[in-house]
């Protein structure tokens, strides 16, 4: 639903984000995690063909942002990071406006409002005036006005930015309730809620983009004296093994690393021990030490640090 | 384009603004009329309405610029630009139907202030051609003010610098009749031409209609509409 290819960005000389690359599939929730600073809003806001990427380019349902901007802007819903609400208007008519400024007079226009209303609980502030509403409530407007038209993709930044502990919760279930409907790109600097609310998370650094998985995941850090060249697709087949990465040390000997969704010890001891088994341990990460791994030690893989830092402690 | 009308003079009928600079040009339109229109000498009646008309097309230049001040670096200021730039409106739908919102209101406003002519036909004779183009005058200089000053505002990073640019700009424009007593040909003959006010609208205020000057007003509008069009293509992608 959402491509970029080597997407690129400067300020000036400076270069925001460098060369990413990334695809979000239909229906997928996924966050937008970076330091302040790190390009998250950049992102975004090229997505929602509102910048233009200095090179590189995205495409929305396959179709080119700069090219098709008109198209792209009728199929993204984006809430900046400050609702662009008209204090003057009741929720009524601004939700009106925006519906119209999107997609013109059309037969469903209350229908259409209803369902965003409903969905967004604005039942009972439909006719009171924006100036007066709370921020959580305006938060709340600022998402029925990107999912007013009903778009394939919905684009927030920083959707709970400033929300007390219950509203962000509301929020939360607010924006899980969306993805029956829609994809979802959220970005985010508090980690804990990208994680509850996520499939997925883009870890945004430097300029560069990494990949999380938001459920806890583990790795197998083994070592073998042999070459268990043989072995590694049993490896690769054992349940719960995701991916299998092997390579030669300095010293002569083999390290693999195996990243797995549950405890496989077992039966990865019963297969490598005929290679000489030197060294076994299984480390649990959490999106959190994994993240902050990320951040500080930009531009190696996760796979490199993970294995640097296993096998320098042991 | 439609929706942004109805939003912009919904706008100028719902918050304090419209109301105030209504009656702000009302008022001193009338009080104007009232001191030198009319004034304590007897006058002929279209001598009476050329300076109704000539005390009118400035405070139609002043409310021109204050309606039209705030329709882009408010939505600057308060980031609901971001609507506009993620909207499927063309950058012409954007600014034009800002234009037309601003521009009804600004005809409102003259229209609420066909009470003066009024008393003139009360109190005398006026030609309803005089009348026609005299207004028809104030409709093209407003016309162009608000064009102009729509210009600065989607140039200039607040309303503040956008006020003074415009004022900066009409200041100019309304003064090159007088740069052109300093200069020789063919700069005098340019600056007579570009001069806002002085030629073109003291004509059209005498009731005199010459397609030179109708020509004049409507360049400015389009020249300025354009420019402010060709910005917003340009910033659109900016963010």
């Amino acid at each position: 639903m959402i491509a970029a290819h080597g997407l690129t960005k400067y300020y000036g000389t400076k270069a925001v984000i460098k060369s990413l690359d990334f695809s979000i599939k239909q229906g997928e929730v996924v966050g937008l995690l970076g330091l302040n600073g790190a390009g998250k809003s950049t992102v975004l806001k090229i997505l929602a063909a509102y910048l233009h990427p200095s090179a590189g380019y995205a495409t929305i349902a396959g179709q080119r942002i700069s090219d098709q901007s008109r198209q792209v802007r009728r199929l993204t819903g984006f809430l900046p990071d400050v609702p662009p609400l008209y204090l003057e208007m009741t929720v009524a008519t601004y939700l009106q406006h925006v519906l119209h400024l999107k997609l013109g007079r059309t037969d469903k226009s209350q229908a259409m409002i209803d369902a965003a209303v409903m969905k967004t609980n604005l039942a009972s502030v439909y006719h009171h005036c924006l100036g007066t509403l709370s921020h959580g409530f305006r938060q709340r407007v600022g998402i029925a006005q990107a999912i007013i038209h009903q778009p394939a993709v919905l684009l927030l930044d920083e959707p709970i930015n400033g929300l007390d502990p219950v509203q962000i919760k509301e929020m939360r279930d607010l924006i899980k309730s969306l993805r029956q409907q829609h994809t979802v790109l959220l970005s985010s600097h508090i980690l804990s809620e990208v994680t509850k609310t996520c499939d997925r998370i883009l870890v945004l650094h430097a300029g560069k983009l990494s990949t999380l998985q938001t459920a806890s995941s583990a790795a197998l850090y083994c070592e073998v004296r042999d070459n268990p060249k043989t072995v590694l697709p049993k490896l690769a087949a054992i349940t719960g093994v995701e991916r299998v990465d092997s390579h030669m040390s300095a010293a002569g000997s083999y390290r693999l690393t195996l990243q797995t969704s549950r405890d496989v010890r077992a039966e990865v001891a019963h297969l490598i021990c005929p290679f000489a088994l030197l060294y076994l341990k299984e480390e649990r990460h959490d999106v959190e030490t994994m993240f902050h791994s990320l951040v500080q030690e930009g531009g190696k893989t996760q796979a490199e640090r993970m294995n640097d830092a296993v096998y320098h402690s042991a | 384009m439609l929706f942004i009308i109805q939003r912009e003079l919904r706008h100028y009928f719902s918050t304090w603004n419209g109301y105030i600079i209504a009656a702000l040009a009302l008022l001193i339109e009338g009080l104007l009329f009232n001191a030198f229109a009319i004034g304590n000498t007897a006058k002929f009646s279209a001598d009476v309405m050329s300076d109704f008309f000539y005390l009118a097309s400035g405070i139609t230049m002043v409310a021109a610029l204050f309606l039209s001040i705030r329709l882009f670096a408010e939505e600057k200021s308060s980031g609901t630009i971001m609507l506009l730039y993620t909207s499927p409106l063309t950058e012409r739908e954007i600014v034009y139907g800002k234009f037309i919102s601003a521009f009804v209101y600004l005809s409102i406003i003259h229209i609420l202030s066909l009470y003066m002519p009024i008393l003139i036909l009360v109190h005398g004779k006026i030609s309803f051609g005089h009348l026609g183009v005299g207004y028809l005058a104030l409709s093209l200089i407003g016309a162009a003010t608000l064009a102009m000053t729509m210009c600065c505002s989607l140039l200039a990073p607040n309303q503040l610098l956008a006020g003074i640019s415009a004022v900066c700009l009409l200041v100019f424009m309304l003064i090159l009749w007088l740069l052109a007593k300093i200069v020789e040909d063919p700069f005098r003959t340019l600056f007579v031409y570009l001069a806002f006010h002085n030629e073109h609208f003291t004509t059209l205020s005498r009731g005199v209609i010459h397609s030179k000057h109708v020509v004049y007003y409507a360049s400015v509008l389009v020249f300025f509409l354009e420019c402010t069009v060709k910005t917003l293509q340009v910033k659109r992608w900016q963010g």
